[in-house]
């Protein structure tokens, strides 16, 4: 168990135009669970091949509890990692590539006996352990690929979307026997994926990477309902956050925030903190739909244009003032396309972000 | 929903439905049998001799099947002076060419598949063109150089230079059986505590093992079909393509007969046993 300090890493691939990892700096906690998140190409697995020593950064420094290890090969980390193709020994039983690790460290066969028989127990691959890796499913080579770095019991677990190779079936299951076998053995891990349904489940908290830096590092919760800028509200949640673009201007005690030719009341310190555009964020669960115009304020004008049964509840495009929205409704919301909808977004889960930038503000 | 109705099953129908559309295939057959032809009688030829007895090679017509088996031209091309003795020069050259060619190529290979270094490029263009130089050219300067270090007329000689013949096949060849080996696997050795030779030596060259195999192979095949160097670079430690040629015009024709046969037999068996090898290469996969 250990705790991890990332000081101001950079890296650039020899023949790369940019960076792929830019001065990042990021502090995990000991036996926390961090899950780096994000698009293809923004760095999240050369960061974490750094942690492991498989690529050497540019400039900054690793530090693995108290040890500095930027120079520091990988046997010499303490880390353990699991590969998104899985990289098991095809010319070893499941019992020797378990082993593999412990016999590199020389332990007596007693031990080694003990200790893979115990994680093969924990991760259910006991009647396989003498067959070969071509012997058996993706499934089953994945559990022998996380048998494999659990037996070592390390200081830090680096997993590099290691459930991405799966069928849908089988990652949904295994996603939830990983997360209670990791909470169970309390280390210190770092998990990459793009997969944002999977960081939001597994994680203690999420850093969200964009084009090789970090740009919001929160519980799963705090990412969701209150992103960082619009890339973050935009990438998580299924729908991703809807953003509206607006004007924002000052009046007596309030704000007037107008789309076209609607308007709502925002904060007053909404106008003190963005000059002219902004962005209305607000998720597709948080907004309450009517047929007719409520009586409460705060609500919009719009027309449906798509309604799509997802079989839990009703996806509705509407537009708003020329822009998409999207709506979750319940299943029997009297709805069709062409009729006219009114959506009111609930006041307190509005997020909203700078026009020019796409940064959140804190009103 | 339309449904296709076939008309009553005819033979025509089945055979349309069975042939290929386009061009027929007859005249590339044929021409495959007559290469084949073309390839295979000199060997049936040269087999049926060597194992026919001295009296039915001089006859006349000679027949094409074998009509007597006897192992007395054989015997005598074994018996005659100086074959059993560069046959295992032979095998000896082979042996030092397939071990140097292994240590010096399979790191090579091992370079070009893992690492990307400057003038990585230039590197395998300069290899294949060592090949572009023919062996004609360079046996007379090379038994010049020799003989100035004493080392005309060794095995060692005749080893070198098929090693330098050999080596960009096996550069090659071991380079495309590294590069088929992920990365990741050598990587996940790595983190559970191998130094970087370690995870080279536990598990990339186990998994490299077969293809090392079949470049060895095909390295001693073609050290000892090799005759021109040899021939050039030997006086009294001949291989055994170097002393048929060189006694070949003053030797009779059992004898020649003979060591057709003992020369191509290795090439037959190594093609015999490599040839999955070769039809995976060339697109079909057979179990």
């Amino acid at each position: 168990m250990a705790e991890i300090r990332i000081e101001r890493i950079s890296k650039t691939y020899p023949g790369g135009k940019t960076p792929a990892v830019r001065d990042v700096s990021l502090a995990i906690a000991d036996r926390e669970f961090m899950v780096l998140l994000g698009p293809s190409g923004c760095g999240k697995t050369t960061l974490l091949r750094m942690i492991a020593g498989l690529e050497y950064p540019d400039a900054g420094r690793i530090v693995i509890g108290d040890r500095d290890v930027t120079d520091l090969p990988p046997r010499q980390r303490g880390i353990a990692m699991v590969f998104q193709s899985y990289a098991v020994f095809p010319h070893l039983t499941v019992f020797e590539n378990v082993a593999f690790g412990l016999r590199m460290q020389k332990r007596p066969n007693e031990e080694v006996r003990r200790r893979v028989e115990r994680a093969a127990s924990l991760i259910q691959l006991e009647p396989y352990l003498q067959r070969y890796p071509s012997q058996l499913s993706g499934g089953q080579r994945q559990r022998v690929a996380v048998a494999r770095a659990i037996v070592m019991e390390p200081s830090v677990l680096l997993m590099d979307e290691p459930l991405s190779n799966l069928d849908a079936l089988l990652r949904l299951e295994f996603r939830a026997e990983l997360k209670k076998l990791l909470a169970d053995l309390q280390t210190t891990t770092v998990y990459v994926t793009h997969d944002q349904v999977e960081a939001l489940s597994l994680g203690d908290r999420i850093a969200v990477m964009r084009e090789g830096s970090i740009v919001q590092v929160a519980e799963p919760m705090v990412v969701y309902d209150r992103p960082a800028e619009r890339f973050v509200g935009g990438f998580i949640g299924n729908p991703p956050m809807n953003f509206l673009r607006a004007s924002v201007a000052a009046e007596n005690g309030h704000s007037r925030v107008t789309l076209g030719d609607q308007s709502l009341v925002a904060p007053a310190a909404l106008s003190n903190a963005v000059d002219g555009e902004v962005l209305v964020g607000i998720r597709a669960e948080n907004i309450e739909a009517r047929i007719e115009q409520p009586a409460e304020q705060g609500a919009l004008a719009g027309e449906a244009m798509v309604v799509e049964p997802l079989g839990s509840h009703l996806l509705v495009t509407a537009l708003v003032g020329g822009q998409a929205v999207k709506v979750l409704t319940r299943t029997d919301f009297p709805i069709g396309p062409g009729r006219p909808i009114w959506l009111r977004p609930e006041a307190d889960k509005i997020r909203w972000l700078r026009g020019s930038d796409g940064v959140a503000v804190q009103v | 929903m339309a449904t296709v109705s076939l008309p009553e099953s005819s033979p025509q129908l089945a055979d349309a439905i069975v042939r290929r559309r386009g061009p027929s295939r007859w005249p590339l057959y044929v021409l495959a049998g007559v290469l084949t032809l073309f390839l295979l009688l000199p060997i049936y030829l040269i087999t049926i001799a060597a194992f026919s007895p001295r009296e039915a090679l001089f006859g006349f017509p000679k027949s094409l099947l074998p009509t007597q088996i006897s192992t007395d031209t054989l015997a005598f091309f074994l018996g005659s002076r100086g074959v059993l003795a560069s046959a295992w020069t032979s095998v000896l050259v082979g042996v030092i060419t397939l071990i140097l060619s292994l240590v010096i190529g399979a790191p090579a290979g091992y370079a070009l598949a893992r690492f990307a270094f400057q003038g990585r490029d230039a590197f395998r263009m300069l290899i294949l063109t060592t090949r572009a130089f023919p062996i004609v050219i360079l046996a007379v300067p090379l038994a010049v150089t020799f003989l100035q270090w004493g080392l005309y007329d060794t095995v060692l000689a005749v080893a070198l230079v098929h090693t330098a013949l050999a080596l960009p096949t096996t550069v090659l060849i071991t380079s495309s059986i590294f590069i088929a080996i992920p990365r990741d696997v050598e990587e996940a050795a790595l983190t559970l505590g191998c130094t970087p030779v370690g995870a080279f030596v536990r598990v990339a060259l186990p998994l490299a093992l077969p293809g090392l195999a079949a470049s060895s192979l095909f390295t001693f095949v073609l050290s000892w079909n090799e005759v021109f160097a040899a021939t050039v670079l030997t006086v009294s430690n001949r291989t055994l393509p170097a002393q048929v040629f060189t006694a070949l015009n003053s030797s009779p024709l059992p004898y020649r007969f003979a060591g057709g046969f003992a020369l191509i037999v290795p090439s037959l068996v190594f093609i015999f046993f490599i040839r999955r090898y070769l039809f995976n290469m060339w697109g079909r996969v057979t179990r």
